[in-house]
């Protein structure tokens, strides 16, 4: 179902003069109110008069997840503390997150980003909505909650873990759309047949899942198992959240782009140049509504093509192919973003650890388990059994305190992590999406 | 009176010890107790060597990570009670003992156990002062 009928089948041009009156807005006010953009703008030589149409904005630099750490914490908001009402964030490349800002009426935006979305995936009012997201600073459990409630659906704000209440809670509440991670939905079914219990028998219709990467076969067991519609949904924090895309019910072939609030690009991301449609490269967000955290050409990292081909649902927005990896070496476990660079400070910190460690990343029971392997030096080995599970659960805790993600630990001897050409290998994958 | 000790971390592995004991034996090192600790991650095998300075040369020479401890050998009676009076001993001067294993060699009539303590000059002294034979370094690696 459209949840905005007038903004979300838009004819093109309409949308693009829309777009085009609210991208010069967007550099005009960061421009005045962001020293960074300022600076940025200066040293590219444009001001923002230069913006006469949507083609300028290949003139704007590009903004990167490192430009946000160097204005830690509130460095980027383009309006007062006294008018920001929400603040998310989400890992940083090093220790500190990236922190972004929500006025009130960046909320209103986002819960009705997340209606249309939700209502993309088949839900409206009378449903109840099972959010297994995450409640807290990352985006996920929130952006759905309001958006539910915008939708004028029942939202059950279960959050994530203790799946065996969770099973039960559906089993009782009977909830009919379910939001979490894809990989958390595979778990979901799993503890719910050792309960012996069949989701054939609750009353899910359909699911909207995202916030970490998955395929066309996860959805087919997804769908399989949980006997619902499976759809995807993909946003990041710097851009708002969830609700920047949404793959339609009625196709579930690409994410439409709420053009409207954000426009889309695809670069080379060496050369930086950008693609024509339908080739592939790193998709880069402008946000053209936004108030407390507008961001111009922000590079996601995230690589996929995007499609403006009209689509079945009826709706006008462009499409963005399912993203296929990354361009650089962030990992998503269980939805959380984790870069190995922010696992190496958290085992600095510890005295005598040495940086050799490598991660490895296996999916088990549809669970995303991360392994930290860690080399036994002198500054670290004992004699006693004690003191190096002591060390284990040092670092489990640690990087557990720093970024939110429980990992399994494992001492390994010297040099038993392949060094490469000098460059160790710090990540191994092995999940098959 | 002390004796040294020295520790080798193992990955729980295939052919890790089988490793460790190649290469004592290529350094013509004989080993005279030894202890192996585990977890289901990693292992800790714990030696008594008759030359630690070279054994610990060679096993770094090829990448394990060893370490050096300092542990007590304490001869026990070789009769029901023999062991018992002495962590009796121990106990009630509230000596830890961390871990403790077994000589292979008997002194004379008795047995020879190895014992890590937190503080090795504490638990020296509280057997000594209870008559127990503590038994040095050189007499041990020549036994």
């Amino acid at each position: 179902m459209i949840h905005n009928m007038e903004f979300e089948t838009l004819p093109r041009e309409a949308l693009e003069a829309i777009q085009l009156r609210r991208l010069r807005a967007t550099v005009e006010r960061v421009n005045a109110t962001v020293p960074f953009y300022r600076e940025k703008f200066r040293q590219a030589g444009i001001v923002p008069a230069d913006i006469k149409s949507l083609k300028d904005l290949q003139r704007l630099p590009f903004t990167t997840k490192a430009d946000l750490r160097d204005n830690y914490p509130f460095g980027m908001f383009a309006v007062p503390m006294d008018n920001v009402v929400r603040i998310h964030a989400s890992s940083g490349t090093t220790g500190k997150p990236t922190v972004v800002g929500y006025t009130a009426r960046d909320i209103e935006m986002w819960a009705e980003l997340m209606a249309r979305s939700l209502a993309a995936g088949g839900a409206s009012r009378g449903d109840i909505i099972h959010n297994a997201y995450g409640y807290g600073l990352f985006t996920g459990g929130l952006g759905v909650h309001y958006g539910a409630e915008r939708l004028g659906a029942s939202v059950i704000p279960i959050s994530g873990g203790n799946t065996k209440r969770q099973v039960m809670i559906m089993k009782d509440f009977g909830p009919t759309i379910l939001t979490c991670t894809p990989s958390y939905a595979l778990h979901l079914a799993e503890v719910a047949t050792e309960m012996g219990i069949d989701f054939k028998d609750l009353r899910f219709k359909s699911g909207v899942f995202g916030a970490e990467p998955w395929s066309e076969g996860m959805r087919e067991e997804i769908e399989r198992k949980l006997h619902l519609t499976a759809v995807d949904i993909y946003g990041l924090s710097e851009v708002i959240g969830p609700g920047v895309s949404i793959e339609c019910i009625e196709a579930k072939k690409g994410l439409h782009i709420f053009e409207d609030h954000f426009i889309a690009e695809v670069i080379n991301p060496e050369t930086e140049e950008v693609l024509p449609y339908g080739e592939t490269g790193e998709l880069v967000f402008t946000s053209i509504t936004k108030e407390a955290f507008p961001i111009i050409r922000y590079r996601t990292r995230d690589i996929t093509s995007l499609n403006p081909e009209p689509c079945v649902c009826g709706r006008t927005l462009m499409r963005m192919n399912r993203v296929s990896g990354r361009t650089d070496d962030m990992l998503i476990i269980r939805g959380v973003n984790v870069f190995p660079s922010q696992i190496e400070s958290v085992l600095m910190e510890i005295e005598g650890v040495e940086p050799h460690y490598q991660l490895v990343v296996d999916r088990v029971d549809n669970l995303d388990i991360l392994s930290v392997m860690v080399e036994v030096g002198e500054g670290t080995f004992s004699d006693e059994v004690r003191v190096l599970q002591d060390l284990e659960k040092k670092i489990t805790k640690n990087i557990k305190e720093y970024l939110g993600v429980s990992v399994k630990v494992k001492l390994v001897e010297p040099k038993t992590i392949a060094r490469s050409e000098g460059k160790a290998q710090r990540v191994i994958d092995n999940r098959k999406l | 009176m002390r004796v040294e000790q020295i520790s080798v971390f193992l990955e729980n592995k295939a052919g890790r010890l089988c490793e460790v004991t190649r290469i004592l034996s290529e350094a013509n090192i004989n080993i005279r107790a030894l202890s192996l600790a585990d977890t289901s991650d990693f292992g800790i095998l714990r030696l008594i060597v008759n030359d630690n300075d070279k054994a610990r040369e060679v096993l770094k020479e090829r990448g394990f990570t060893v370490g050096k401890t300092e542990v007590v050998a304490v001869e026990v009676d070789d009769r029901p009670g023999g062991l018992h009076r002495i962590l009796d001993v121990l106990f009630k001067a509230n000596v830890n003992v961390e871990y403790m294993y077994a000589f292979v060699q008997q002194s004379g009539d008795n047995a020879v156990i190895i014992f890590r303590f937190d503080n090795p000059d504490d638990a020296v002294k509280i057997l000594e002062k209870n008559n127990v034979t503590v038994i040095g370094g050189e007499k041990l690696y020549k036994m």
